[in-house]
């Protein structure tokens, strides 16, 4: 089986080829395709698309690569596209630094990369400059990748957690947590089969269509580590404000509940790769709602919450039970549990 | 300690070694039925029941009657209340 | 959710509460009645649902020492890390053991300084390590009270049929009975009535708590783990305290069996000997509170193969925890409670784990104005 070795990485001929077969073969694009040290891009191009440019990066170091619903490409492809999406950019261009572990199987790594491409194709970027790196077995696990990405802001877009002010409703655009539940059951140390998929995805469609409903929008995050109640206290924190959710709204896929009952995890905290958090104001929600579900990644959008004035700073749930209880943020990582 | 969670038994997978499949919610997970297995109920008459499932072990056999009492018992507790 | 989601229902929740405060206006209290629960399931389905704040002012939840991860003395965590850092060892533990701060830090740590500590839903995935390993030797750390002894013992005991022999338990099974006791003999004790711990008793029955009512004359309820299995058993112990009664009932009959669980007792009773005493993080040593391998099973006594300090660590002198698990002080009442000692810098037991009652309370209840 053929693996990467360090050669690969030693910048003469093997590394050329690596980077030839593996990535410029499927990425294959006009920009990328001079392979100079940078790619160029003509202000003017850019200009044409709003004043504002967005500048965003992320490394993706998940385990295991490979789980239902995704990968580590699709991964870093849509968690970067995402994270301008949110704040109402038109992604454009993608970079993409891999770090590899020498002796990771070759065709493991053209698989990530042709996932890469295809993430990227399907959402309209490209992906124009990168770097490769081969590290010895031990100094990193696998694969690492960090994807920058840039992307032009129109505008009359103005979005910040800052905005949000009481009255504004809570939306979530789908089902939460099939991305932190899939990957810990693809582990294999908890042993359960769970039939849960990542949620992986670009936004960057859905945000635009949102955009268009629902033009005030205040604030728009991806829900990623640390999960839906992550970005809610981040939002009650900005805006000083207080956000009240109800329980019994939060939707969940049954398998996903099932799996945190099993191992006592809240579904708030667990991480999704293709869900955002968006408030807008209480006038504009209905219509937000209506376009979202409209889209095919917005299919299950519905309302969770709304901001308050009481208790600012503070997350408060609502219980199915008709109790309230305080969402904090969390304080590391949270563990399965048998108490 | 305490975390356990109702779950199914859906099939035997090793009547010697007391093994089986549990589901809830669609989640499934090999479980240890040694704890509700007797004379009067061998491996196969599992199938079916609904368990108390605690750390991969089926520790108790969930006695539906006694679940409906408790549900009828609350319901009366609420008709009582002013 | 099939028995689960019937246990969480609203409108039953609303009219076991006007229930709740019916019981309580007959009884009258002059001070506020103390109902302690002793585990750390309850204690987090308390905070989870709101439950304390739904309750009538003259009814006060008080959250004893049920949860065994915050009560494992800092030496025993001590000499888990000595063993998951000895070469060739697998140490594999559930994930609340994790954070559990030693002396010279917690099983976390010791893993992000190279040791190989892996985190398992069932003991019997760790006895799959084992197989998986042969050339490794693999450690279960072993904790819980009486809920969780028997599938450690039952994982042994397969462990042995099938001649596993790079397998062992660093066991810290603890038993319930003789805590109530050092509870319900503290001179600072003022609790009324009991919640008694659910699962627990689905292994050991009703009867090793008719002592309590015998001869402490206190009221005990074995109670279920969804809000209306606390509620109602909340209505229960309350209903005794205006009968003036004091009985052992069981509120969770759906899973409870008077005589608790044969196979499991067998089990327990095969693989396990008392302890002569066993150190509680917060309350100090109780007797009889502890239980290790017996001699025939010494081989997979983790204590037995590997050499470990055994060296006893006193808590913090500012730490109140044993005042807190026995009810004499609330969370927010210990002198460094949310200063020195927050979930994140932990001092003491009950901060530790999410299920300790001032963890719970900091993350759940402090900030309520």
């Amino acid at each position: 089986m053929k693996t990467v070795t360090l050669s690969h990485g030693g910048g003469g001929k093997a590394m050329k080829d690596l980077i030839d077969v593996v990535f410029v073969s499927v990425f294959d694009n006009p920009l990328l395709a001079p392979l100079d040290d940078q790619a160029r891009v003509p202000l003017a191009s850019l200009a044409q698309y709003g004043d504002r440019l967005a500048f965003t990066t992320d490394s993706f170091v998940v385990d295991p690569l490979e789980f239902p619903g995704g990968d580590i490409g699709k991964l870093a492809v849509c968690g970067t596209i995402n994270d301008l999406a949110v704040g109402g950019a038109i992604p454009l261009y993608l970079s993409c630094a891999a770090i590899i572990e020498e002796g990771l199987p070759f065709d493991l790594l053209e698989r990530m990369a042709r996932s890469m491409a295809l993430a990227a194709r399907d959402a309209g970027v490209d992906i124009v400059t990168g770097d490769t790196k081969v590290v010895q077995r031990g100094a990193c696990d696998k694969l690492f990748l960090t994807t920058t990405g840039i992307g032009v802001i129109r505008g009359d877009v103005v979005l910040g957690a800052q905005y949000a002010r009481p009255g504004d409703v809570v939306l979530v655009n789908g089902v939460l947590g099939d991305h932190g539940a899939a990957i810990l059951a693809a582990r294999g140390d908890l042993a359960l089969d769970a039939p849960i998929d990542s949620d992986c995805a670009a936004l960057h469609g859905l945000v635009e269509t949102l955009l268009v409903a629902a033009p005030n929008t205040r604030f728009m995050r991806d829900a990623t580590r640390g999960g839906v109640a992550t970005v809610l206290n981040e939002i009650a924190h900005a805006a000083q404000c207080g956000i009240e959710l109800s329980e019994t709204a939060v939707p969940l896929r049954e398998p996903v509940k099932a799996f945190c009952e099993i191992l006592g995890l809240d579904p708030l905290y667990l991480a999704n790769e293709g869900r955002l958090v968006a408030v807008v104001p209480p006038d504009e929600a209905a219509r937000a709602l209506a376009a979202m579900r409209g889209h095919p990644l917005g299919l299950g959008a519905c309302r969770i919450g709304q901001i308050v004035e009481r208790r600012p700073g503070l997350v408060v749930m609502h219980t199915v039970l008709g109790g309230d209880r305080i969402v904090d943020m969390l304080v590391g990582d949270q563990l399965p549990r048998i108490c | 300690m305490c975390l356990g969670i109702p779950a199914q038994i859906v099939c035997i997978d090793d009547a010697d070694r007391m093994l089986a499949t549990a589901e809830v919610g669609g989640v499934r997970r090999q479980v240890n039925i040694i704890c509700i297995v007797d004379d009067h109920h061998p491996p196969e008459s599992c199938v079916g029941d609904w368990v108390l499932l605690h750390v991969g072990f089926a520790m108790s056999r969930i006695d539906a009657a006694e679940a409906e009492a408790t549900l009828g018992v609350l319901t009366e507790l609420g008709e009582m209340a002013p | 959710m099939k028995y689960v989601d019937e246990f969480r229902d609203r409108d039953k929740a609303a009219a076991l509460l006007h229930a709740i405060e019916a019981v309580t206006e007959e009884i009258r209290p002059a001070k506020a009645l103390q109902i302690m629960e002793v585990c750390g399931g309850h204690t987090h389905a308390i905070f989870r649902y709101g439950i304390e704040a739904m309750l009538p002012d003259a009814v006060e939840l008080v959250h004893g020492p049920g949860c065994p991860v915050c009560v494992l003395p800092m030496g025993r965590v001590d000499d888990c890390v000595a063993i998951a850092t000895q070469p060739g060892v697998i140490l594999v533990t559930f994930g609340d053991a994790m954070r559990v701060p030693g002396s010279q830090g917690s099983l976390m740590q010791a893993k992000a300084n190279g040791a190989d500590i892996r985190m398992v839903y069932s003991p019997t995935d760790a006895l799959a390590i084992a197989r998986n390993n042969p050339e490794r030797e693999v450690v279960f750390f072993g904790l819980g009270f009486e809920t969780t002894m028997p599938s450690t013992a039952l994982t042994v005991l397969e462990a042995e049929r099938d001649g596993i022999s790079n397998f062992s338990v660093f066991c810290n099974h603890i038993t319930i009975v003789p805590t109530l006791k050092t509870i319900l003999d503290s001179p600072d004790l003022r609790i009324d009535g009991f919640v008694g711990p659910g699962h627990v008793s689905m292994v050991i029955g009703s009867a090793p708590y008719e002592f309590i009512a015998r001869q402490y004359r206190k009221p005990l309820v074995i109670s279920g783990f969804e809000p209306l299995d606390l509620l109602q058993s909340v209505w229960m112990v309350l209903r005794q305290i205006a009968d003036g009664r004091a009985e052992i009932e069981n509120q969770y009959a759906r899973v409870v069996a008077s005589g608790g669980n044969a196979a499991a007792q067998r089990a327990i009773d095969a693989v396990y000997e008392p302890r002569e005493h066993f150190e509680w993080r917060g309350l100090g040593s109780i007797d009889h509170s502890g239980v290790r391998f017996r001699e025939a099973y010494a081989r997979f006594d983790a204590e037995r193969r590997f050499v470990v300090p055994g060296v006893r660590v006193t808590d913090p002198a500012a730490c109140q925890c044993g005042e807190v698990l026995k009810g004499a002080l609330k969370p927010q009442q210990c002198r460094v409670f949310g200063t020195d000692c927050t979930p994140e810098t932990p001092m003491g037991a009950l901060m530790v784990s999410s299920e300790g009652a001032c963890a719970a309370y900091y993350r759940y209840a402090a900030k309520t104005v």
